[in-house]
């Protein structure tokens, strides 16, 4: 696990807090003056997991940087729940353009802040997965390309949600959304297809790649906090379960995300300058079953005609991510990822 | 309009935006009962002492004051109960339940030998009580009843004070070091006691002493009765009288080959103290099988350690300067043994009598309105007997019979004592509901292997009294404190207030109360409830 473990204190470092560790070791959300970047009243769905993965990395984020972060915001869920005229649950600057174009106005945000000479403010820009892995995915390569100041944060919930949830190219195999219907011998979106932008970014060899979910809060505030350390193009994707388009409970979304990391489906990694120096092991391994049956998008693969088959496919694909990132061995195991 | 360049509207806050119209159900903050307090016989909050604990140097003397407010023996507890509450402990299902017991002895031993003390600190009432027997139990009502303001004088039969805990527990489980300095605490605080004191007439010792109130707990001392056909030259003992005669510096003529007759905790300690007198052979005979035997299992494996043999499903049919013919037994489908024509002689030069205690209930016998059934003192719910002002506890009333069971009566009695006498009410808090597994989020806990106390070596068990079962030290009593879930306890970890996509935890910094749910914001999610580890939160529903 690249976030240094504690020695034993009841629940360590997987709690956010814990009232026997030294506050500097507990996570930022534990503190009473986080800064909160997005507040309460918000439209976002009951227990949507992209508004806390923003407010995660944008507190982080915040105090990594002493409060001096500029938001860049593409089209999506997280702009169109946080912004309806002429509310704004925004406690931080932030600037929303259109939907494919957010890494593009966060390299000029970057590059006027470098032509004012204000080096210490600092540009994150985020999106959902529609706004990375499909429509911005031209802007964010030139952006890696142009290694352009920028920390750019996907938060992945796997579709299209607040437009009624369609199919993106991050949706995972056999899922039902409202363009990839259940039906037929090969029901649900197909396998084969979609992109993984993390190793799409690692290509571009720019300093910083990073994987995480909300249910693993200091690792994911370690990485930030790592990010913002540097300069350069940096990439974090964040799984956000999405209690409306995956079709799970509101309760659940942080043991979804949990689950998606302790089957192997979603591996979570580091990687600088293209190769990964560190993977988080799974701590009690599951089979993929626990982490689908509590989703309502993959519901025809159980109950009256279930689909074993379809099952053991996504099985293959979580065995091959656990030994292609050697998710069960420690970090020096991982085999380099070839990018394909 | 004074508005910065580009900008033409005002921005108003989300924060207008009430979303908490959207709830059905929300979260309430609660305390559920942890199976570890649900089980303690002595009524220990035992996950409440567990929490000071974990704090280290800071929070042991606070725990240790915790024990201290339900049971004035910690290290005697850390000895020699068989901690029901770690058979229920919930990290049992995990991996291995929290060694309670062995944090308790660690307190213990950590307040005799720091000399922490208790004060009385209530006015007092000017109302005498009278306490018949100094064992757990009269001593545990004592200490309780001193605490709440009252006088109270214990008259106790024998020579010392602790009662069983004295005359039936042998020292190489409880040093009795360690049992002085916790009867003398008690002392201490105020308690007179009569030793070499046998009250024959209840009744007629109040009426003498101007007592207001009564507490028997007398024990149960005397051995139970079996019959045995014994030849002329057979040389047999009864377990209590032994245990006593030894505690009281006589040793007893056993022989070389000790037989025991019983399967409770006793025959165990007698055949263990056997061993360490010098017996080469000491033989536990049974009428059932080791699955049904009444001693705990822990003693049990400790006696086999030692070289302690076990003869199961055997009754002794006679006893001779030979030895002893036991006939087998075979258990019916209901568990019971049953006879099987069939005899075996086993070698032994003497026999000792493990068949169950009995009380000596002369003090109570003809006062009006006690009712004696099997033996026991009949008690209404608050430990009274039937006769107004008099109470019972400990092994003198139906209940299971141990040190622990017998301090909890102590204390209960205590308490009803008080309310009797018009100076408090009674407790009548009702149970919340069970801290159950299934309501904890363990992914939260970190993995953590129990310690185990280390044991003496073999050789010098089987020779000298010394204490079996070592303690923990400073660091691994610690970390074992801080294996504990906290179960139904919220122990402000924070989870929740970081998990709230609604920002919609308030967190407030107090102790006791440490959050408060903003139910402006609070969309009722739940993730609250799923993240806690320790189940202290619960979705209730709204009225709609």
């Amino acid at each position: 696990m690249p976030f240094p473990e504690v020695k034993f204190y009841q629940v360590g470092t997987f709690a956010a807090g814990n009232r026997l560790l030294d506050p500097d070791r507990r996570s930022v959300q534990t503190r009473s003056d986080r800064a909160n970047s997005i507040t309460s009243g918000h439209r976002a769905c009951q227990g949507c997991g992209e508004v806390l993965g923003a407010r995660y990395v944008l507190d982080a984020a915040m105090r990594a940087t002493g409060g001096n972060v500029v938001a860049v915001n593409a089209t999506g869920c997280l702009e169109v729940f946080s912004t309806p005229y002429p509310e704004s649950s925004w406690q931080i600057p932030w600037v929303h353009s259109l939907f494919g174009n957010a890494p593009a106005v966060a390299s000029g945000v970057a590059a006027a802040l470098r032509a004012k000479n204000r080096p210490d403010t600092r540009v994150v820009a985020q999106a959902g997965d529609g706004g990375t892995v499909d429509i911005g995915l031209g802007c964010l390569s030139g952006m890696f390309e142009r290694d352009d100041d920028v920390l750019f944060v996907c938060y992945d919930n796997e579709g299209y949600m607040n437009t009624g949830v369609q199919r993106s190219g991050s949706t995972p195999p056999a899922a039902r959304t409202a363009n990839t219907k259940p039906v037929g011998s090969e029901p649900g979106n197909v396998f084969g297809q979609g992109k993984s932008v993390p190793l799409i970014a690692m290509a571009h060899e720019i300093p910083y790649v990073a994987t995480a979910t909300v249910a693993e809060l200091h690792d994911l505030e370690y990485k930030v906090e790592k990010a913002m350390s540097m300069r350069g193009a940096r990439y974090l994707h964040v799984l956000v379960p999405c209690p409306l388009g995956w079709g799970s409970a509101s309760r659940d979304t942080i043991r979804v995300a949990r689950l998606a990391k302790e089957t192997g489906v979603f591996p979570v990694f580091e990687a600088e300058f293209g190769v990964v120096t560190a993977v988080s092991r799974i701590r009690r391994r599951v089979p993929v079953e626990q982490y689908l049956q509590l989703q309502r998008r993959f519901a025809h693969l159980f109950g009256d005609h279930p689909r074993p088959d379809v099952v053991a496919r996504i099985q293959a694909g979580a065995d091959r991510n656990i030994s292609r990132f050697g998710l069960l061995a420690g970090p020096e195991d991982a085999t380099e990822p070839s990018g394909n | 309009m004074d508005k910065p360049f580009a900008i033409t509207l005002d921005v108003g806050t989300s924060r207008a935006n009430k979303t908490g119209a959207w709830r059905t159900e929300r979260p309430v903050y609660t305390d559920r009962l942890s199976p570890c307090n649900g089980a303690c016989p002595a009524r220990e909050n035992v996950q409440s002492w567990l929490y000071d604990a974990e704090e280290g140097e800071l929070g042991y003397e606070r725990a240790w004051r915790t024990i201290m407010r339900t049971n004035p023996f910690p290290a005697v507890m850390g000895r020699v109960c068989y901690h029901p509450c770690e058979d229920a402990c919930n990290r049992g299902q995990l991996d291995e339940a929290v060694g309670i017991n062995s944090v308790e002895r660690f307190l213990g031993d950590e307040a005799i030998q720091r000399g922490w003390r208790v004060a009385v600190e209530a006015e007092p009432t000017g109302k005498r009580i009278l306490v018949v027997g100094a064992g757990p139990s009269g001593l545990s009502a004592a200490y309780h009843l001193t605490l709440l303001g009252h006088s109270v004088t214990i008259h106790e039969a024998g020579p010392m004070p602790g009662g069983m805990m004295r005359y039936g527990i042998p020292r190489y489980r409880l040093p009795r070091e360690v049992l002085d300095a916790e009867v003398a605490r008690i002392l201490d605080l105020g308690v007179t006691l009569n030793l070499d004191t046998k009250v024959t007439d209840l009744t007629a010792t109040m009426t003498e002493g101007g007592y207001d109130a009564a507490f028997l707990a007398v024990g149960a001392q005397l051995s139970g009765r079996a019959y045995v056909p014994a030849g002329a030259a057979a040389r047999v003992l009864e377990a209590v009288s032994l245990l006593h005669e030894l505690e009281q510096g006589r040793r007893p003529l056993l022989g070389r080959r000790v037989a025991v007759y019983g399967g409770g905790n006793t025959a165990v300690d007698v055949a263990r103290t056997a061993k360490r007198l010098g017996a080469t052979d000491a033989l536990v005979i049974y009428r059932r099988n080791r699955d049904r035997m009444p001693a705990h299992e822990d003693e049990v494996r400790e006696a086999a350690e030692e070289g302690v043999l076990f003869k199961w499903l055997s009754t002794v049919a006679h006893v001779d300067a030979a030895g002893v013919t036991v006939e087998r037994m075979e258990l019916d489908d209901s568990g019971y043994p049953r006879p099987t024509g069939e005899f075996e002689q086993l070698p032994a030069d003497s026999l000792v009598l493990a068949v169950g205690q009995d009380s000596d209930l002369s003090a109570v016998e003809g006062v009006a309105g006690i009712e004696i059934e099997n033996g026991a003192v009949r008690v209404d719910r608050s430990m009274m007997t039937g006769h107004p002002g008099v109470f019972a506890g400990g092994d003198v009333v139906p209940d299971q019979r141990s040190v622990t069971v017998g301090i909890g009566h102590g204390l209960k009695a205590a308490g009803a004592i008080h309310a009797w006498l018009g100076a408090g009410s009674p407790a009548t808090e009702e149970p919340a509901a069970p801290a159950d597994f299934g309501t904890l989020n363990t992914w939260y806990y970190t993995d953590a292997e129990r310690v185990h106390r280390a044991l003496l070596e073999t050789v010098r068990r089987r020779s000298t009294f010394d204490e079996v079962v070592q303690g923990l030290d400073r660091s691994n009593a610690l970390f074992e404190a801080r294996r504990c879930l906290s179960c139904g306890h919220c122990f402000s970890c924070d989870n929740c207030f970081s998990v709230c996509p609604d920002n919609a935890v308030v967190k407030l910094d107090q102790p006791g109360a440490p959050y408060l749910i903003d139910l402006d914001y609070c969309k009722g999610c739940g993730l609250c409830v799923s993240e806690c580890p320790s189940g202290a939160i619960q979705m209730v529903p709204e009225d709609i």
